[in-house]
């Protein structure tokens, strides 16, 4: 029969490696050098994740451990070439099912983006996964932060490495983090006049207040140039220095300040850090906690390896700590899986990996400590304030939903009241959903809170035709009911 | 700026230390409970131990639908409910987004078409109205429809709510007249007037009729308390002393029952609903269905069941239903169920298979052996109340649910015989009627 000669045809890789950003890079290129088959699935058309984002005519990021990135491009493309690694660019999961709980091949479903063709549309079996599903822009409503203008900070520098071109004329870069920075000598370099780069914490230049027992010498000399091209630009940086207030009417013509100054502006940067992309390690089950930034993430243990057997993550899914742990992260857990198929490991890389990894998730920390989603934002809603953008809910509906109607926890809210209901599922507004709704009923968040805005039981938005597809090649795609109860292969 | 308006929040109450009534679950079956029972003078505290509506009232359609039921005990519920929510709850009805949209029944087949005939002829005697669609009308009622269909059947008293709202805003409107609400609030026994622990006087709070078990469960073993009256709830906040308690906690309703020592059949079935992006509005203008929905809802299989069910919403989005399995309480997608959803979605409306789904959702039916919900006092537990095991149609039947357990409660006789629903019917022996005539 031609349909199961193809089934059986279809490999069972060893190991899904879900994203091609630092961690994700590394672990795939590691497993398949240390004798695994390999598929790595990745959403963007290029590899490199979002901190090493480029376009297809640019050279690869030269700062940020450009160095790195090529080696690791040049060794995913000597990896292919052997056909041990098979890369799956343009592709999202949007399910993982295994059929039988906690032993057996994950079997994921893919759809190919909607700008493009597919590569492949298709569904992929392997044996483990490693989940380095990146970060997004964590996002905090404040008034007037849906008008037209005002953009996520990582979003601005998307479209800076992506496209080279932004619009607008005279910017504000706001928020919290070291981040602001590449994002305020970006837009500067794009021919944007940067008004002011405004970090909400005290921190003075971000090297005086990280923990004296930290040593990063390569961020140190990233902060250096940072400083350099800040002053170059004539960008002055404001610490203490919170907007509480977009303004405009129909797009953003400034911000006001919390002295009262007002900056205008025709394109704000709001940047206050990163917030994991949770939903494959919450669809497989994986444990998750609240990090020391405020933000969910996956547990994982000395061996990367998550709650769920044979279910590792790396980079920021277990925590957001930037590239270079990442890429040590991706490369543990590429030796963890070795080490799990009886392949020989040296333990001197796994000690190596290990200390950088600490080394990166201390630094890290201090940062986390340095520039903390300050306190009290909430303080600066309004009852028309807008927080979730898609569904247009206010503030003053999420407070009515609260007092009138009981909601309590995010997932009473979000069903009362109807913030994350909409297109981007909570990706935007979930963290700030949960965080009101603990201040509402008068306690911090809890990891409790964060999880039903972070779940989504499909990890990205998939047609109807492609769930109508046949489960598998073996099926007879008219039976739907399965005599003997183990149908649940998709 | 708020902190004024939560100190005054009932929920952040202590518990009352006696009522006229407990109410245990806040979904909209014990909302609608505990409204009609304050509209009769009946102090009312209501206690979940999770969320508001977060049940099965959050996870369902909001199905209000007399189409779907074979003429017998449930249809004549599902009309006195349908006037329910038109009449009593009518001036309520934008808070919970009422909507008179209609059903359209779709056969696919000539031979569908005529079992569907034979339905609605049978429905139309018992005051259903119902009136046939030629194949061609169809698209003038739905123009995205299937041209495949043989014909069909318009229900024009189907509606739809909100449920989720629905149970909250009974819950406000009920708290508005005094009743108390209480959720995170678990209730882990009863008080008896006698029984498990001897000698202690009634409504002293210090007799529990069964250990603390977390619902779910099988049934707790009776422990000397089937029999005795039941005076009270108790939980770890405090225990409320009632001469009347009702059981609406839907699909844990069994285990809650078991507290008391009684046992009720009231089993999970879970569904599932696929919702897709925002879509151009009257997109889908009815609730559509195909006419296998009503052979669907009335079997007892097991194993996966799936009949299409269609409809838009407010928002935007369409809604996709309906899966039946009985898996216990699993709430993770099954692929299976799911696909199943997406065809039987297309069969009806081609046009959507090139529509995104956003999101999928789980709910478990509380369903019993003969697919009747549980209304009324248990004789075996004095005291004790039921109104559970709606199955799919809780959302629909709550309103009349509500109002017939405030007029047994207060003494009034009641609009409809509530013989059918006697909680006692599953013991060996008692009344076990076939749901249907």
């Amino acid at each position: 029969m031609v349909m199961a000669a193809m089934a059986t045809d279809r490999p069972t890789y060893d190991v899904a490696v879900v994203g091609a950003g630092p961690a994700g890079l590394a672990a795939a290129v590691g497993a398949a050098e240390a004798g695994l088959d390999v598929v790595l699935i990745d959403a963007g058309r290029l590899p490199g994740g979002q901190y090493w984002r480029h376009d297809e005519h640019s050279a690869p990021p030269r700062h940020h451990h450009g160095r790195l990135f090529a080696r690791l491009r040049a060794r995913l493309r000597h990896q292919r070439h052997l056909g041990r690694l098979h890369y799956l660019p343009g592709h999202q999961v949007w399910l993982i099912d295994r059929p039988r709980p906690d032993s057996g091949p994950f079997t994921l479903r893919l759809n190919g983006p909607y700008d493009t063709a597919p590569v492949e549309r298709d569904r992929v079996r392997a044996g483990a996964l490693v989940l380095c599903c990146g970060a997004y822009d964590r996002q905090l409503p404040l008034p007037g932060w849906e008008l037209p203008g005002v953009m996520a900070a990582g979003g601005v520098q998307a479209l800076l490495k992506g496209h080279r071109a932004v619009a607008g004329r005279r910017a504000v870069v706001a928020g919290t983090g070291p981040f602001l920075l590449p994002v305020a000598t970006g837009l500067a370099r794009a021919g944007v006049r940067v008004l002011a780069v405004c970090e909400a914490n005290p921190a003075h230049g971000w090297l005086r207040h990280l923990d004296g027992a930290v040593r990063a010498p390569a961020k140190s000399a990233e902060a250096v140039r940072y400083a350099a091209l800040m002053a170059r630009h004539r960008i002055p940086y404001r610490t203490r220095a919170t907007v509480t207030e977009i303004l405009g009417e129909d797009r953003v013509r400034g911000v006001r300040l919390d002295g009262g100054e007002v900056l205008e502006a025709d394109l704000v940067a709001l940047g206050w850090g990163f917030t994991p992309a949770l939903e494959l390690p919450l669809m497989v089950g994986a444990a998750t906690r609240r990090d020391l930034d405020g933000s969910l993430v996956a547990v994982v243990d000395a061996r990367q390896r998550t709650t769920v057997p044979d279910v590792l993550a790396a980079g920021e899914t277990t925590g957001v700590g930037g590239a270079a742990p990442a890429v040590a992260e991706g490369r543990l857990a590429a030796l963890s899986l070795a080490a799990a198929h009886g392949l020989p490991v040296d333990p001197r890389a796994v000690r190596r990996l290990r200390a950088a990894i600490r080394h990166g998730r201390a630094f890290a920390a201090a940062l986390h400590r340095t520039y903390p989603v300050p306190d009290g934002w909430t303080d600066r809603l309004t009852e028309r304030t807008v927080v979730c953008r898609c569904e247009e809910v206010t503030y003053g509906e999420l407070c009515r939903a609260r007092t009138d109607l009981g909601a309590q926890d995010p997932r009473t809210m979000k069903l009362l009241a109807r913030p994350g209901m909409g297109w981007c599922q909570g990706r935007i507004c979930g963290f700030a959903v949960a965080a009101i709704t603990a201040s509402l009923t008068g306690r911090p968040a809890t990891a409790e809170d964060l999880r039903p805005l972070s779940a989504r039981p499909f990890a990205a938005p998939v047609t109807l035709g492609e769930l109508a597809e046949p489960a598998d090649d073996l099926d007879d795609p008219d039976d739907l009911d399965d005599p003997d109860g183990s149908d649940g292969e998709l | 700026m708020h902190q004024a308006s939560l100190r005054n929040d009932s929920m952040h109450q202590d518990l009352p230390k006696t009522a006229d009534l407990v109410v245990i679950g806040a979904g909209v079956v014990g909302a609608a409970a505990a409204w009609f029972a304050t509209l009769a003078g009946l102090r009312v505290v209501v206690v979940d131990r999770g969320a508001i509506a977060g049940g099965t009232s959050g996870a369902g359609e909001g199905n209000v639908l007399v189409s779907d039921k074979e003429p017998g005990p449930e249809l004549e519920l599902a009309r006195y409910s349908r006037q329910v929510w038109g009449e009593d709850l009518g001036p309520y009805g934008e808070w919970w987004e009422f909507e008179r949209k209609g059903g359209l029944v779709v056969a696919s087949t000539p031979a569908a078409l005529g079992a569907l005939r034979t339905l609605a002829e049978r429905q139309r005697a018992r005051g259903v109205v119902v009136r046939e669609v030629s194949g061609a009308e169809l698209h003038d009622l739905e123009p995205r429809l299937t041209r495949e269909a043989a014909g069909g059947a318009l229900y024009p008293q189907d509606a739809q709510v909100q449920p989720m709202l629905a149970a909250a805003h009974l819950l406000r409107l009920a708290r508005r007249r005094g009743a108390v609400v209480r959720t995170g609030t678990e209730v882990v026994g009863f008080l008896r007037r006698r029984g498990g622990c001897a000698g202690a006087p009634a409504m002293s709070g210090g007799c529990v009729g069964a250990p603390a078990t977390s619902a779910g469960g099988s049934p707790a073993t009776p422990r000397g308390g089937a029999g005795a009256p039941v005076t009270g709830v108790r939980t770890p906040h405090g225990t409320v002393s009632a001469p009347a308690v009702l059981n609406a906690a839907g699909t844990w309703a069994g285990a809650v029952a078991g507290l008391a020592g009684v046992e009720l059949p009231v089993l999970p079935r879970r569904g599932f609903v696929l919702v897709t992006e925002p879509l151009p509005p009257a997109t889908v203008r009815h609730k559509v269905y195909a006419a296998d929905y009503v052979d669907a809802v009335a079997s007892s299989d097991a194993e996966l069941q799936a009949s299409p069910v269609v409809e838009g919403t407010g928002g935007g989005t369409v809604l996709i239903g309906s899966t039946r399995e009985r898996v216990g309480f699993d709430r993770w997608p099954s692929p299976a169920a799911v696909r199943a959803l997406a065809r039987g979605a297309i069969g009806l409306f081609p046009m959507l298979a090139s529509v995104r789904a956003m999101r999928v959702y789980a709910g478990f039916r509380p369903y019993c052996p003969d697919h009747l919900p549980v209304i009324g006092p248990d004789p075996r537990a004095p005291g004790l109340w039921h109104a559970c095991g709606h199955e799919g149609a809780g959302i629909g039947l709550a309103a009349g649910t509500g109002k017939l357990i405030a007029q047994a409660l207060t003494g009034e006789a009641t609009d409809l015989d509530l013989t059918p629903f006697a909680p006692e019917r599953f013991e060996k022996g008692g009344a076990d009627e076939p749901r249907g005539e």
